[in-house]
């Protein structure tokens, strides 16, 4: 089932037909929350058996502060090339900061980060966030840019050939299925949030990044195009062999997307794995943050007639 | 005759090429100037409180000090850096005119220009920096890609607003001797031609309308990314500034320049040598609405070449001299004490434009007034009103001590205004000027001064350093030497404060002169 759903093409879950799937198991929610392993599990096993010798990002005790107050408190965590890490917390949880370190849009104050292999204070900055890709919070696009603008910059920047980089937009376009004649020239402001994010990937994307990183990418965005955004990033991320970080407040969405699950509390990692070894966290708050969406489910399962058209 | 068919109209359009040439000439560099230093000033200045405050209070100082204060204050300090550069460098240059108010225009199109610049740069969202930075922009990229171009609706309206400022005040960039539409304003207000003041004002106004424009197109077209509009707005611009050069090029800049101060006689005066000097076969051009404190350093500058100033002036302000002296004597030390400065003092015109306090007749006659010594004892309670630069001349330093006058209250006047004031009795006594034909007209009557207390002011024509030796222009010049009286002065004075095409500078000039040429 869960194969099947990432399977999805971009934008099919938000037709028609993609309800009546929903409908046929008790929810998926309810579902993957009951039944161990969840989708995560096998598909890191397929992708990544040398998971350890091939890390996309490791963290190494890295602390940041901001003045006195420790963003970032002795982090160390790593990530497998291919995987697909959501780092959970509340705001203020030093998430964000935990994110901007690895492309170095904030520097660590100790502790050592790599990025596929390398030390990050051994590369150049710019060169470094121009081979990861960044998906911003509710898009972060540039409004007096076109889309097709916005998607081209890093290959622009990087100095590809106009042609190339048109090339490229109009594959990225297909890529996260928008319609190439109606969305190219026009301006951020013409397009819906759900597109806009589309266009933010899309951006990410651009320079055959092998890792992304994403900053609540969908946290704005209404739930049914968030549910669709979601599933069709996962099957990209899948498509393209990505490494991919994904900054999230929403457990349920961390469970349902991501391989591992990061979770963070006032700058420190309070618990890092599947959603089933998070479950045997011996952390309150971690087990509060699994409960939650759990509940939420049974009331939900309660309150909706199994056999109703919805 | 209506407001329309005047045919001063004409007149006023024949300097349009002239005055609008230079006026859009220095508004434009000026306010290339402007932006050439505040743009970068707000780029550098945007992520540094401190230094940012420090320049936005150093532009608004300089905002709040008056246009024409501004102005006037660039051509000493010019003309001091200008002795510097020589002594230091052999290099001088002319503080004259184009320079001084190029760059007190420039400082003053600086507060809108910074402060619109770093607004619209504060303003920008700053996800939308993290963003440029993210994709993997370097901070220029950043600045010139993402940054700039939305700060653009902003800054551009700083630079309009500039634009119209700059051009608004060049009408008072006359005074220091760089021609400007404010030459019609200050000429008409002087010589009470209303149709030149109407005509700056509203050419002023236009030029101003039609910048605005031409920027507000290239904004236009900048922020929708089209090349046409901003390219049309920029040829707009780049026409209006080739307009302006065809006309001057035709013309040849190697001709007198007559000076003139900010009065009717003085108007009256430079047309009327700038007429001899043409008769004579000779190119000249008058350059009007000079500051009394300005024209006697561009006549030694050789920025002009001739004008016509007034013995006690001279002795006063350049020769700081506080003696009286009888009027010839003065004149003939003084012609000495220019020979120095190899200025030429060519000779007298015949006529003496001394200040004068004066009253109405009738009042005088009651009160038993005839002298300034009368005048002092009922002082205590009149009023007294005189020019700008009256009440901080020697002259009235000299008055109140040889007198012991002390009234009630003392006014400063626009010149024109005086006389009416005095003749209605909203002040009971002016500092007039003995050849002005208003004393005639309004009844009025000029006090003696036996106590010899105001220098004589003799009119004398002065020439330029480098005209020392230039015979046929002293030659052209000769005739009107000693043949101007006061009656004629007062007679041709009153004709050009009069409201008609008569009373033009021009047409008074040739009446003066069929009446002293036999």
């Amino acid at each position: 089932m869960s194969a099947a759903k990432c399977e999805t093409g971009w934008g099919d879950s938000l037709s028609t037909e993609a309800v009546p799937e929903w409908t046929d198991y008790p929810t998926p929610l309810a579902l993957r929350a009951i039944d161990p392993p969840p989708p995560g599990e096998h598909k890191r096993k397929e992708s990544s058996p040398t998971m350890s010798s091939k890390l996309a990002i490791s963290y190494q005790h890295v602390t940041k502060r901001f003045g006195s107050l420790a963003a970032v408190d002795n982090v160390s965590l790593d990530i497998a090339a291919g995987e697909f890490v959501a780092i959970v917390g509340g705001s203020g949880s030093g998430k964000t900061t935990l994110l901007r370190l690895a492309n170095r849009l904030i520097e660590a104050d100790s502790g050592t980060i790599t990025v596929e292999g390398e030390d990050v204070r051994n590369v150049d900055p710019v060169a470094l966030r121009r081979r990861v890709g960044y998906v911003f919070q509710s898009g972060g696009l540039f409004p007096h840019l076109s889309v097709a603008d916005n998607i081209g910059i890093t290959p622009k920047l990087l100095g590809e050939p106009a042609a190339a980089v048109a090339g490229r937009v109009d594959e990225l376009l297909e890529l996260v299925q928008l319609d190439r004649a109606t969305h190219r020239d026009r301006l951020p402001e013409a397009l819906s949030g759900g597109e806009r994010q589309r266009v933010g990937v899309a951006r990410a994307l651009a320079a055959r990044p092998r890792i992304v990183l994403m900053d609540e990418p969908f946290g704005a965005l209404d739930p049914l195009t968030r549910d669709a955004l979601g599933d069709d990033y996962r099957a990209l991320h899948r498509k393209l062999g990505l490494t991919t970080v994904m900054i999230t407040h929403d457990m349920t969405e961390a469970i349902l997307l991501a391989d591992r699950i990061a979770v963070m509390r006032g700058g420190r990692l309070l618990a890092q794995g599947t959603a089933a070894e998070l479950s045997s966290s011996s952390d309150e708050y971690v087990l509060e943050l699994l409960r939650t969406p759990r509940r939420q489910v049974e009331r939900l399962n309660a309150l909706l007639p199994m056999g109703g058209a919805a | 005759m209506s407001l329309f068919t005047d045919p001063r109209w004409g007149e006023a359009l024949s300097h349009l090429p002239d005055y609008l040439g230079n006026h859009v000439r220095v508004s434009l560099a000026a306010l290339a100037l402007g932006l050439a230093v505040s743009l970068p000033l707000a780029i550098l200045t945007r992520n540094r409180p401190a230094p940012r405050g420090i320049l936005l209070a150093l532009a608004s100082i300089v905002q709040t000090v008056p246009g024409l204060a501004l102005l006037a204050l660039f051509y000493p300090l010019l003309l001091l850096a200008a002795s510097v550069t020589l002594a230091w460098f052999g290099i001088s240059f002319s503080a004259f005119g184009f320079l001084p108010a190029m760059l007190a225009l420039a400082l003053y199109s600086m507060l809108p220009v910074l402060r619109n610049g770093i607004t619209g740069l504060n303003g920008i969202d700053p996800a939308l920096i993290e963003a440029a930075e993210g994709v993997g922009m370097t901070a220029r990229q950043s600045l010139l890609i993402v940054e700039l171009p939305l700060a653009l609706p902003v800054m551009m309206a700083g630079i309009r607003t500039a634009a119209v400022w700059v051009i608004g005040t060049a009408t008072l960039s006359t005074p220091i001797g760089q021609t400007s539409l404010g030459n019609y304003i200050f000429a008409g207000l002087q010589t009470q031609n209303w149709v030149f003041v109407l005509f700056g004002c509203m050419a002023s106004a236009l030029l101003a309308l039609a910048v605005d424009q031409l920027l507000g197109l290239i904004e236009s077209g900048l922020r929708r990314r089209s090349r046409a509009r901003s390219g049309l707005g920029a040829l707009g611009i780049a026409a209006l500034v080739a307009a302006t050069l065809v006309p001057t090029m035709g013309r040849s800049s190697s001709g007198y320049v007559v000076g003139a101060k900010t009065f009717a006689e003085q108007y009256v005066l430079s047309a009327l040598m700038r007429d001899r000097l043409k008769a004579a076969g000779l190119s000249a051009t008058a350059r009007s609405g000079l500051g009394s404190s300005v024209i006697f350093g561009a006549l030694k500058a050789g920025d002009i070449d001739l004008y016509v100033d007034y013995s006690g002036t001279l002795w006063a302000n350049q020769l700081h001299r506080t003696d009286i002296k009888p009027r010839a004597e003065l004149v003939a030390e003084l012609k000495t004490a220019l020979a120095k400065d190899d200025i030429t003092l060519l000779g007298e015109l015949g006529f003496e434009n001394a200040y004068a306090l004066v009253m109405p007749r009738r009042r005088a006659d009651a009160l038993g007034i005839r002298t300034v010594a009368d005048l002092a004892a009922h002082a205590a309670t009149l009023s007294i009103a005189g020019d700008y630069e009256f009440f901080s001349r020697p002259e009235w330093a000299a008055l109140q001590k040889a007198y012991g006058l002390q009234f009630r209250a003392q006014r400063q006047m626009q010149p024109d205004f005086m006389y009416a004031a005095v003749a209605s009795g909203e002040v009971d006594v002016i500092a007039g000027y003995t050849s002005d034909g208003l004393i005639a007209k309004y009844e009025l009557t000029a006090l003696d001064d036996p106590k010899h207390a105001i220098p004589p002011y003799d009119a004398i024509l002065l020439l330029a350093p480098k005209r020392a030796g230039d015979e046929r222009l002293q030659a052209a010049l000769k005739p009107l030497l000693g043949k101007i009286d006061i009656a004629t002065m007062r007679e041709a004075n009153l004709r050009a404060s009069g409201n008609d095409a008569n009373s033009s500078p021009d047409a008074v000039a040739k009446w003066l002169w069929e009446k002293i040429k036999q």
